[in-house]
Formats: C-alpha cells, sequence, structure tokens
C-alpha cells in the first residue's frame, strides 16, 4: 500500500482537477489497484462527495459517473437489457462481490489496463468518455490517448439499437482473463472487440453482408494481434478469439432471428 | 484527520491518516476477526460490510467510510455463531482462517439474493478463497443454512 499525507473529499471536479495537477497527488477511484503500489504520495484525492455513483438513463443514452462501481453495472436493469446483459456478463467473472463493490467504472476506463473486461465490453458499443478538461471524446480516441492527468467524469453509451454478446476465457476463476471478446451488430455492421491479447482491447468494424459467421468470425479475429505472456501462447489466444468470436456472431444472430 | 462512523452499532469518533485503511482501523477498534490474507485485495477475509454492502476492508479507505455504518463479525456475532454452526456440521474448515470473511459475505449474499441457486453462491463467494479445503463442505454448510427452519431462523 502506498502512503499519503493527506486526503481530500472534493467540493468540485475544478478542485480535483486543480489538485490532479501536482504529480505527487492521485485521484482515488476504487483503489483496487492502486493500492498495489508503493512509495509516498502527496494528496489523495477522493471524487466520493460529488455524486458522480449514478447510472442515468434516458431515451437516448445511458451515462455512468465515474464512481459508480463495478457491481453497479452488473446489476442495472436498464443497461442490461438494452444491451442483451453483457454488463452481467463482462462483471461477473472479476475476482469478487466484495471487490465488484469497490472498484470503479472510473478507474477501470482511466487505467485502460490490457486485461480489462470493461474496457473491451464498452468498445463494442457506441461509448463516450467525458473528461474535465478533455469534453467528450470517444472511447476508442481515449483508448489510444497517452496516460494525462485529466479526471474522467463519467462513460456515455448511446442507444443506437446496437445488439451485443460478451464472452471471456480464464484459466482459473477469479483469475485476469486469457482473453476477453465482445460483439455489437448495427443493421448489417459487426463491431468487434478483443481485450486481453494480452494487449489493450481495440475494436475494428467489419461489414457482415453475404457472410457465413465462422468467415466473418476469421476475418474479425485476424485483424488483431496477439501476444503470449503466462498466462497463454499468442498463437492459443489467436485460435480461442476465433471460435469466441463466431459463439458471440451466433448468439446475436440466434437472437434476432 | 478525524472521521466518526458507526462500528457494529455503537459511534467510534478517532484520528485517522490519510492512507489509514478502513481493516487497522477496525482492528484498532478491537474487531480482531477481520484479517489480512494477501496484498493484492483477492482472497475476501477482510470482508466487513459498509452501509450493508460486502467489501473490502483492506482496499478501503478508512477516510472513506466517514459517516458510514460498519460491520464486522463482532457485530453480528449470533448469526455468526449460526453458520460456523453448520460448517462445523459438514467438516467445512480445516484450520478456519478463511472463514470471518467467508462468514460475512455469506450474510450479505443471504440479505440480497432470494433462494439462490447452487451456481449463484458460488459466483456471490468466488472472492472467498480458502487454500486449505475445495470447497465442497463449505457449498454443502451453506446450503444447509440457507435451508435451515423455525428456531434455527432467528439464530
Ligand atoms: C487483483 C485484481 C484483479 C483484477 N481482475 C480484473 C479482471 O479480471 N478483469 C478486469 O476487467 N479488471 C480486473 N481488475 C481491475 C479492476 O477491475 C479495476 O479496473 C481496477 O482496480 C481499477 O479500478 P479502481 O476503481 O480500483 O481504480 P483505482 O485503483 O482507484 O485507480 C486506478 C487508476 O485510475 C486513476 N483514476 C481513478 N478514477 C479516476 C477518475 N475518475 N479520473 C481520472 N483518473 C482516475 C487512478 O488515479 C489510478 O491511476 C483487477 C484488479 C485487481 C487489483
Ligand atoms: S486481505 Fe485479501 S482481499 Fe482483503
Ligand atoms: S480452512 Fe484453511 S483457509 Fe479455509
Amino acid at each position: 500500500m502506498f502512503k499519503a499525507r493527506e486526503y481530500v473529499r472534493v467540493k468540485s471536479l475544478e478542485e480535483a482537477w486543480n489538485l490532479n495537477q501536482k504529480k505527487s497527488n492521485v485521484i482515488v477511484g476504487g483503489m483496487m489497484w492502486l493500492k498495489m503500489g508503493r512509495g509516498q504520495k502527496g494528496t489523495v484525492i477522493d471524487l466520493s462527495g460529488l455524486g458522480l455513483d449514478t447510472i442515468e438513463e434516458t431515451e437516448e443514452a445511458f451515462s455512468i459517473g465515474c464512481m459508480c462501481t463495478l457491481r453497479q453495472l452488473e446489476l442495472h436493469e436498464g443497461l442490461n437489457k438494452e444491451f442483451d446483459g453483457i454488463f452481467r456478463e463482462c462483471t461477473r467473472h472479476i475476482v469478487g462481490t466484495q471487490f465488484r463493490n469497490g472498484a470503479t467504472v472510473g478507474g477501470s476506463v482511466f487505467g485502460r489496463y490490457g486485461f480489462s473486461d470493461i474496457l473491451t465490453c464498452l468498445l463494442a458499443l457506441d461509448s463516450y468518455v467525458e473528461l474535465y478538461q478533455g469534453g467528450v471524446i470517444p472511447l476508442v480516441q481515449f483508448t489510444s490517448m497517452p496516460y494525462d492527468r485529466d479526471v474522467l467524469v463519467r462513460i456515455v453509451i448511446k442507444k443506437d439499437g446496437r445488439k451485443a454478446a460478451y464472452l471471456s476465457q480464464r484459466n482459473t476463476q477469479t483469475d485476469f482473463p486469457l482473453i476477453a471478446c465482445a460483439a455489437g451488430k448495427m443493421g448489417d455492421d459487426w463491431y468487434v472487440s478483443i481485450g486481453a491479447r494480452p494487449k489493450r482491447a481495440a475494436v475494428y468494424r467489419i461489414s457482415g453482408t453475404g457472410k457465413k459467421a465462422d468467415e466473418l468470425a476469421r476475418e474479425a479475429a485476424s485483424m488483431f494481434e496477439y501476444g503470449s505472456n503466462l498466462r497463454g501462447s499468442g498463437e492459443y489466444r489467436a485460435h480461442l478469439a476465433n471460435v469466441y468470436v463466431r459463439r458471440l456472431i451466433e448468439t446475436i444472430e440466434k437472437r434476432e432471428a | 484527520m478525524e472521521i466518526q462512523l458507526t462500528l457494529n452499532g455503537k459511534a467510534v469518533k478517532d484520528q485517522v491518516g490519510a492512507d489509514t485503511l478502513l481493516l487497522d482501523f477496525v482492528r484498532k477498534h478491537g474487531c480482531y476477526s477481520v484479517k489480512r490474507g494477501c496484498e493484492t485485495s483477492n482472497c475476501g477475509l477482510c470482508t466487513v460490510l459498509l452501509d450493508g454492502k460486502p467489501v473490502l476492508s483492506c482496499s478501503t479507505l478508512a477516510a472513506r467510510a466517514d459517516g458510514c455504518s460498519v460491520t464486522t463479525l463482532e457485530g453480528v456475532q449470533e448469526k455468526a455463531e449460526a453458520i460456523g454452526r453448520f460448517l462445523a456440521g459438514e467438516g467445512a474448515e480445516q484450520c478456519g482462517f478463511c472463514s470471518p470473511g467467508l462468514i460475512m459475505n455469506v450474510i450479505a449474499m443471504e440479505q440480497e439474493l432470494s433462494e439462490p441457486s447452487e451456481e449463484e453462491i458460488r459466483e456471490y463467494l468466488a472472492g472467498n478463497l480458502c487454500r486449505c479445503t475445495g470447497y465442497m463442505g463449505q457449498m454443502r454448510a451453506i446450503g444447509n443454512y440457507l435451508n435451515r427452519k423455525g428456531e434455527e431462523q432467528n439464530g
């Protein structure tokens, strides 16, 4: 666990942003990831007093405050109804209930972790990140941006009628995923995102017109690079991606039929 | 800084550091059932209820619990003993080190899920690791506990 000199439950995003400009200060989301770090910090910046812990649903979109927990994503009825249960599916294998009551959406997305189930899932949807200084930008763009000292305020997901599905594989329960795959379908277009390759999730759009599920899956999976680590080889990951993307496509097609 | 919270029904006021963890805070206030079993937020041994929800006290700042209600095993003695009897009845424990965290999460599960299936139980409790057993005894004991009748329900 790191050490810190001060703790501030900020009263505004402006205060949070100002404090966060100092390199030794740190925004704490759920602290699950941060607590594994060592060293001396200055001020711990806590956003929990800003009411950013709710999921709001309008006709057009979902707006998810950065302090919402992964457990809120997992249990939110509107979100899971709109996107065919993918939020439950992408969260339920992450460590345990107590962990998911702590880990936040803001920390998960800001971290842009290679293994992230959350990032993989969100990338298959029409998702945006709202930054205090940077404004609202597409999540795809945020994913490849360098780490800076902005404050992630919300995630916005547009309701564009996309059908979606999610699958991941772990070597053992509660471990990081070995591969994480999500698919979204809009008309004839497919949005396929694959994470834990072990590189960070990315997304590609491909047209499904006139293609069978296995053909489409092969085409989609071949667009990504796969690497090796302790959990598995790149070759194994490439094979798994093929299989899981095909299953996702079949699941969505079956639902539509 | 000073925080004030309700610990097992009693108001507690104390000074904490910016980096004091809830785990160390509750232990300082006599709740020794709460233990640290890992350094990676993985084992569930440090589970407490924060405003009724199960959380990892090893990964929660005491400062963030300011104004909240915290429950540890010490605050739910009767229920904990009842679950303990079911665990013992199935010979579920070996060293028993994992039990306090498991019992707290079983209590949370009982409040949150009604008539959970075996799969739902496994999923809810996945973050409570036990190094000695294969979880079979625990699963039988928890099943028996959830299906208990009559006076045991109150115990
Ligand atoms: C043991 C373990 C296992 C895990 N397993 C999985 C898994 O299987 N799948 C998965 O997808 N994830 C997994 N994770 C990651 C986890 O789900 C969270 O994504 C991670 O802990 C970060 O979320 P947090 O709320 O804890 O953030 P923190 O640890 O609090 O913060 C993470 C980073 O984000 C910054 N930050 C937080 N909030 C904001 C904000 N609003 N604006 C700007 N910066 C911010 C922090 O300063 C820090 O740099 C695991 C983590 C751990 C520790
Ligand atoms: S001590 Fe292991 S999860 Fe808290
Ligand atoms: S009985 Fe020993 S850790 Fe569970």
